[in-house]
């Protein structure tokens, strides 16, 4: 997997993690305004993110478009993956 | 339903080939505090829970565990991978390699295989979330003592964001508590 890809791969992670959060935090606090725009923030970004990945290297989930072949078993798997250092906070 | 994301939650590094690690961590693949349990636990208690809240957080804290899950296989899997046999077999981890090879496998670290007994689910909200309050602790605890034990930068680096998750739900569990609490005493007339 060329750095290029990994890059934008780890980058939907860090949104995908942030997400987790305010899904996990909007559980229990439902009507938290700035939790909820924050929420709707990442998950915009998140939704660019993705697209752009999944237009560049196929999908990440089985409901995504590929071009033939079959692009969403394509490896590296993510267990296989050599990640870069990261510094999420 | 569930769909596979192509992706890990965290980017999980190794910085080292490490067989006897592996057999160590594997405590949090098949262990009784282990993701594999929480996971189960958790999405199993979410049919008899009373509120929204409730079946959220069971359902996303569940789901996330098996994220876990899924990150400490990863461990297991980098740590073995380019370990020759002769680099294993003096190690703690060969005794699960005469089964299952380099597969890492739901039991933990002394060999025991997950069971269905490490988890319950009592259709009573206060108890089940007491339960998973204290599961948190505990997974907490084995983090803790697997960082002790572990000297690799990159696990340490995966290890210690796993810590914090359970930091975090624990969190989230206890609102949970007070929530279903709240909706129990709402309940009651006399
Ligand atoms: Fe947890």
């Amino acid at each position: 997997m060329d750095y290029n890809q990994v890059k934008l791969l780890q980058e939907i992670m860090e949104v995908g993690f942030a997400l987790i959060e305010t899904n996990l935090y909007l559980d229990t606090h439902p009507t938290d305004e700035r939790a909820l725009m924050l929420h709707n923030t990442h998950s915009r970004k998140y939704n660019d993110l993705y697209n752009r990945y999944s237009s560049k290297y196929g999908p990440l989930t089985y409901t995504g478009m590929s071009r033939c072949p079959w692009e969403y078993i394509q490896g590296p798997w993510p267990w296989e993956i050599e990640y870069e250092k990261c510094h999420w906070d | 339903m569930w769909i596979y994301e192509k992706k890990l939650e965290y980017p999980v590094r190794v910085d080292s080939c490490n067989p006897t690690l592996a057999s160590l961590i594997i405590e949090q693949f098949g262990g009784a505090d282990g993701e594999l349990s929480a996971g189960i636990r958790y999405l199993t208690q979410r049919w008899t829970m009373p509120t929204n809240e409730a079946k959220g957080i069971l359902t996303d804290i569940g789901t996330e565990e098996l994220a876990h899950w899924e990150m400490i296989g990863t461990l297991v899997y980098k740590l073995t991978k380019n370990a020759p046999v002769d680099k294993i077999k003096d190690t703690p981890f060969a005794a699960s390699y005469a089964n299952h090879g380099k597969s890492p496998f739901p039991h933990n670290a002394a060999g025991v295989p997950w069971t269905a007994t490490f988890i319950n689910s009592k259709d009573d909200p206060v108890a089940d979330i007491h339960e998973d309050m204290a599961a948190e602790q505990k997974a907490r605890a084995t983090y803790e003592h697997l960082i002790n034990l572990s000297d690799d930068p990159g696990v340490n680096d995966t290890l210690r964001f796993l810590r914090e998750r359970e930091v975090v739900h624990y969190q989230r569990f206890g609102e949970t508590l007070r929530i279903v609490e709240e909706y129990k005493d709402s309940k009651k007339y006399y």
